[in-house]
């Protein structure tokens, strides 16, 4: 990355893998568990987190010296409440079948621990533009986890992808439901969610041996 | 910086500043992304009114409404009236569908005459009464298009919710609920009887059509009974205006 200095580049690449935050910080998990039934509402909501927190952080950052400490909490959590009504509005006013469908799991993000996380860990102490990229990291580092849970869950549960059936149609039994495969309901339940979300925390410490906790 | 940030002046200053500025950023947003909000609200009333009298796109298990495009045409199409109810008076107007039952609702408990919505559809030479319903579920509002014949015989029917618990209560808006609906009888001799979603259903394939009972959700009991209350309370309203549909018929063969 010739743009970014080590450090900065750092911020970003650091919790996409080795300080993610949903498998090694165990963050954020309540909406990794309800939302990832399907790719297409983990995308929008990764999409959403990256705005929050990015746009946030910068926020809290700029106005870390004004904030009175005593009601900075309330500040944090004033910011977030603004900035997820306003994706909220703007899913309402541009993608409104996708709004429904994540309902009050947009109005949940303002309870995303990752983002009070950051905000009081990070941007309170940090410049925008090291905060910005904090914050974009972080959140493509959430996303990323659930874009590949909400990959397996949909492939596995429902055979679709994005809504698409790539396996063939279960009921005609066309594709590879021909041979006798079926769909696996219990991918569509949250305590699968759970296990897949175990399983990846599973593979990348038998990757990295480092990130295990003694 | 020079300022100290801790005494309570500054902290109640900021404190007002702060609402200030965030409250005008979020009216100014709403205010101005309000129309295109209005627009998919229009759009998803229309969905839900095909949808109920058995224009959609459903695929084998799921439910799924004509896409927004096709909806102003479609409706336009099917729907050949739309008619207000109000007390004795009964009217036509092309925006009826956007009348807000909730409200009405209000005004009829403020003693203001309710207006009553129903569209009349038209499918292959069937008519299809269609009625916006709402009620309470478990944590939020639910409600409802049914579509019924002149015999209040239902036709088809389309659930929907604010906040049901996903996996229970929300479930109401899954087909496998939903269908149970269709072919269920209203009224017993004449008189309007409703329909129970019923924990012990004697009938679960739902063979019988005049056991006034469709099968309940398990884990969803009071929004079971929330459906079940919306139906007999609210449907019973158009109980007169089909009565009338019955005499007016008689009324011309003889």
């Amino acid at each position: 990355m010739g743009l970014l200095s080590k450090k900065d580049s750092k911020l970003i690449l650091d919790p996409l893998a080795d300080n993610n935050p949903i498998t090694i910080q165990v963050l954020g998990i309540c909406s990794a568990l309800a939302i990832t039934a399907q790719l297409k509402a983990s995308i929008v909501m990764s999409v959403s987190v990256l705005f929050v927190l990015g746009v946030g952080n910068v926020v809290i950052s700029l106005i870390r010296n004004i904030i009175p400490s005593k009601i900075r909490i309330i500040v944090q959590l004033t910011v977030v409440a603004a900035l997820v009504i306003i994706v909220d509005l703007v899913l309402k006013a541009f993608a409104y079948e996708l709004s429904k469908e994540l309902s009050v799991f947009v109005g949940l993000i303002i309870t995303n621990c990752i983002i009070m996380g950051r905000f009081e860990a990070f941007a309170l102490g940090n410049g925008p533009w090291r905060s910005f990229l904090d914050g974009i990291g972080n959140a493509a580092g959430y996303g990323f986890i659930l874009i590949l849970v909400g990959f397996f869950r949909e492939l596995l549960g429902s055979g679709t992808l994005m809504g698409f059936k790539v396996l063939g149609d279960p009921i005609e039994k066309t594709g590879i439901y021909a041979f006798g495969y079926e769909n696996n309901g219990f991918m569509l339940l949250s305590p699968m969610a759970l296990i897949v979300v175990g399983l990846i925390i599973w593979v990348q410490r038998s990757k990295n041996k480092a990130l295990i906790e003694d | 910086m020079g300022m100290n940030t801790d005494t309570n002046k500054y902290t109640i200053l900021f404190a007002i500043g702060m609402v200030i500025v965030v409250g005008s950023l979020l009216a100014f947003t709403a205010s101005s992304l309000a129309p295109n909000i209005d627009v998919n609200k229009r759009l998803e009333k229309q969905q839900n009114i095909l949808y109920a009298m058995g224009i959609n796109e459903n695929t084998s298990s799921s439910a799924k409404f004509v896409s927004t495009e096709k909806a102003p045409d479609l409706f336009k199409q099917y729907i050949v009236e739309q008619i207000i109810i109000q007390g004795g008076d009964i009217s036509s107007s092309e925006d009826a569908y956007l009348i807000d039952v909730k409200k009405q609702q209000a005004n009829s408990k403020a003693g203001i005459e309710r207006k009553l919505p129903l569209f009349v559809g038209e499918k292959e030479n069937e008519k299809f009464y269609i009625a916006p319903i709402r009620g309470k579920g478990l944590w939020d509002a639910i409600w409802a298009y049914v579509a019924m014949d002149e015999n209040m015989v239902i036709q088809g029917a389309y659930f929907d919710h604010k906040g049901e618990t996903p996996g229970l209560g929300a479930n109401i808006k899954e087909r496998f609920f939903m269908d149970d609906f269709i072919g269920e009888h209203l009224m017993e001799n004449g008189n309007f009887k409703g329909i129970t979603v019923s924990k012990s259903n004697a009938d679960p394939k739902n063979v019988d059509k005049m056991d006034y009972e469709v099968d309940a959700i398990a884990g969803a009991t009071i929004t079971g009974d929330g459906v079940a209350a919306m139906i007999k309370s609210e449907l019973k309203l158009y109980v007169p205006y089909f009565k009338s549909l019955k005499t007016k018929a008689y009324g011309t063969s003889l």
